[in-house]
């Protein structure tokens, strides 16, 4: 909720947007839509990039201040990386989102992004973090996040199935991007999303036209 | 000779750091510190000599909490030692802040070796006089060993000894099938060690200090309970009261 009203408050580019991600058996899904607005009447990017990699195997979606969730990003690959080097292995999943926890903390009062990071690692495998505007972390199994994601709390409580198929989850985070980008302003564009498993990656993009239509639509 | 081996910013002609030598020369002089790493953890003994009869039992340890699943058996300038368990204390302190998760063993032993190693480059500064073995075991990556020295190398091991004694105890270690074995058989044959090469006629009174990490701990370093240590010690004397104390 409090991402909606901060969205308002933010100078510049804002990503008024809808990320999710959503373990599956074997798995993760990561989403996002692709509006970049500016004070929610003009929308300054159609196609913007929300999902970062920041690792092999490891995503991060990206909301609040354009600006601010870039710069942290950035300095979070850096620090992924090399930790990854020194550790002579892929950095875990935790790792990455504690990195991240780190910067937003001890940075909270400058900036205004909030995170979602989902990756796969061989320690706990498919695994879902939430990183808040001040530097929370918390890990959950599916989680929705950005200004649209207030639209679709029910959807995706109520559909939401632990262990499901690749294909479910796809069908899950599909509507659920779907429905978000259908009544939030600043949410819209395309639907990008990312299936992370063990054995690779596996971009899809879905252009508006094609997303899953509703009752009144 | 002489002149090249007033600091550690000078080799010698043959291409030695003197200073160096002379820090695990300190550590030579200590008591023995042994780490055994089996199958399902690992277990450090230490040779705490006794030096006087007014000290209070179980004091000037020997063996050291990094964090809650790493352990810490040293040997050499005791100082030296508890200021670098600092040292791997914050190490791994900061990791899990910027991290979230348990520092891996071989990260952790390579930064105290890093620090150790930068205490060699300088005339200003003296080398650690101390050794440590590191060890820990995580559900994961198993149990892990490692040595660091004054140099500030670090290996892994199955098993290995600092201080005077360390000829005999590596032979000793060198008969055991350590990786077949679990750390309850471990900890009477640790002691056992011990009481070998440890001399009666040179070092009268000793302590034996005995810490374990692994499955039976649930991954936590804790010093072994009294009722197994005193059943591991009585293991030991029998297996050393039949006259071959030292080799």
């Amino acid at each position: 909720m409090e991402r909606h009203l901060m969205d308002s408050k933010i100078k510049g580019v804002s990503t008024g947007t809808t990320i999710l991600a959503v373990t599956f058996n074997g798995g993760v899904i990561i989403g996002s839509d692709s509006r970049a607005s500016i004070g929610g009447y003009y929308v300054s990017s159609k196609t913007i990039n929300k999902l970062i990699q920041v690792h092999d195997r490891i995503f991060c979606c990206i909301a609040g201040s354009l600006a601010d969730a870039q710069a942290v990003t950035k300095a979070a690959k850096f620090q992924i990386s090399f930790h990854s080097i020194q550790m002579e292995s892929p950095p875990l999943v935790k790792a990455a989102a504690s990195v991240l926890k780190e910067l937003c903390y001890n940075n909270k009062e400058e900036l205004q992004a909030g995170f979602i990071t989902a990756g796969w690692d061989r320690k706990k495998g498919p695994q879902v973090y939430t990183v808040a505007l001040g530097g929370m972390l918390l890990s959950q199994p599916f989680t929705i996040g950005g200004s649209g994601s207030t639209y679709i709390y029910g959807y995706a409580d109520a559909k939401y199935k632990p262990d499901m198929s690749k294909e479910e989850c796809l069908q899950f985070a599909t509507n659920a991007l779907a429905l978000a980008m259908g009544r939030d302003n600043v949410s819209g564009g395309v639907a990008h999303l990312v299936v992370i498993t063990e054995e690779g990656l596996e971009h899809v993009v879905i252009p508006g036209d094609k997303l899953p239509k509703f009752h009144d639509e | 000779m002489t002149s090249y081996d007033l600091s550690a910013s000078t080799f010698s002609p043959d291409g030695r750091v003197f200073q160096v030598e002379y820090a695990m020369k300190a550590v030579e002089n200590s008591s023995t510190a042994i780490g055994i790493r089996c199958k399902d953890g690992v277990v450090f003994g230490v040779e705490k000599l006794v030096l006087s009869k007014l000290y209070e039992q179980g004091s000037n340890k020997r063996i050291f909490n990094v964090d809650r699943h790493v352990g810490m058996a040293v040997a050499g300038l005791l100082a030296d030692a508890r200021s670098l368990s600092e040292v791997a204390r914050e190490e791994a302190s900061n990791f899990r802040s910027n991290y979230g998760h348990n520092i891996p063993l071989k990260y952790l032993s390579e930064r105290v070796a890093m620090y150790v190693h930068a205490y060699t480059l300088y005339s200003a500064v003296r080398p650690f006089g101390c050794s440590f073995i590191f060890g820990s075991y995580d559900q994961d990556d198993g149990p892990q060993l490692y040595m660091v020295d004054p140099s500030g190398i670090s290996f892994g091991y199955w098993g290995c000894a600092i201080g005077k004694a360390k000829q005999a105890a590596k032979t000793e270690i060198e008969k055991l099938q350590m990786k077949d074995m679990t750390c309850r058989e471990l900890v009477k044959e640790v002691a056992k060690i011990i009481y070998i090469v440890h001399d009666e006629v040179k070092d009268k009174a000793f302590e034996l200090e005995l810490s374990w990490v692994g499955e039976v701990t649930n991954g936590k370093h804790e010093l072994v309970p009294k009722d197994i240590r005193v059943e591991a010690e009585k293991y030991a004397k029998e297996k050393t009261e039949d006259g071959s104390s030292t080799l």
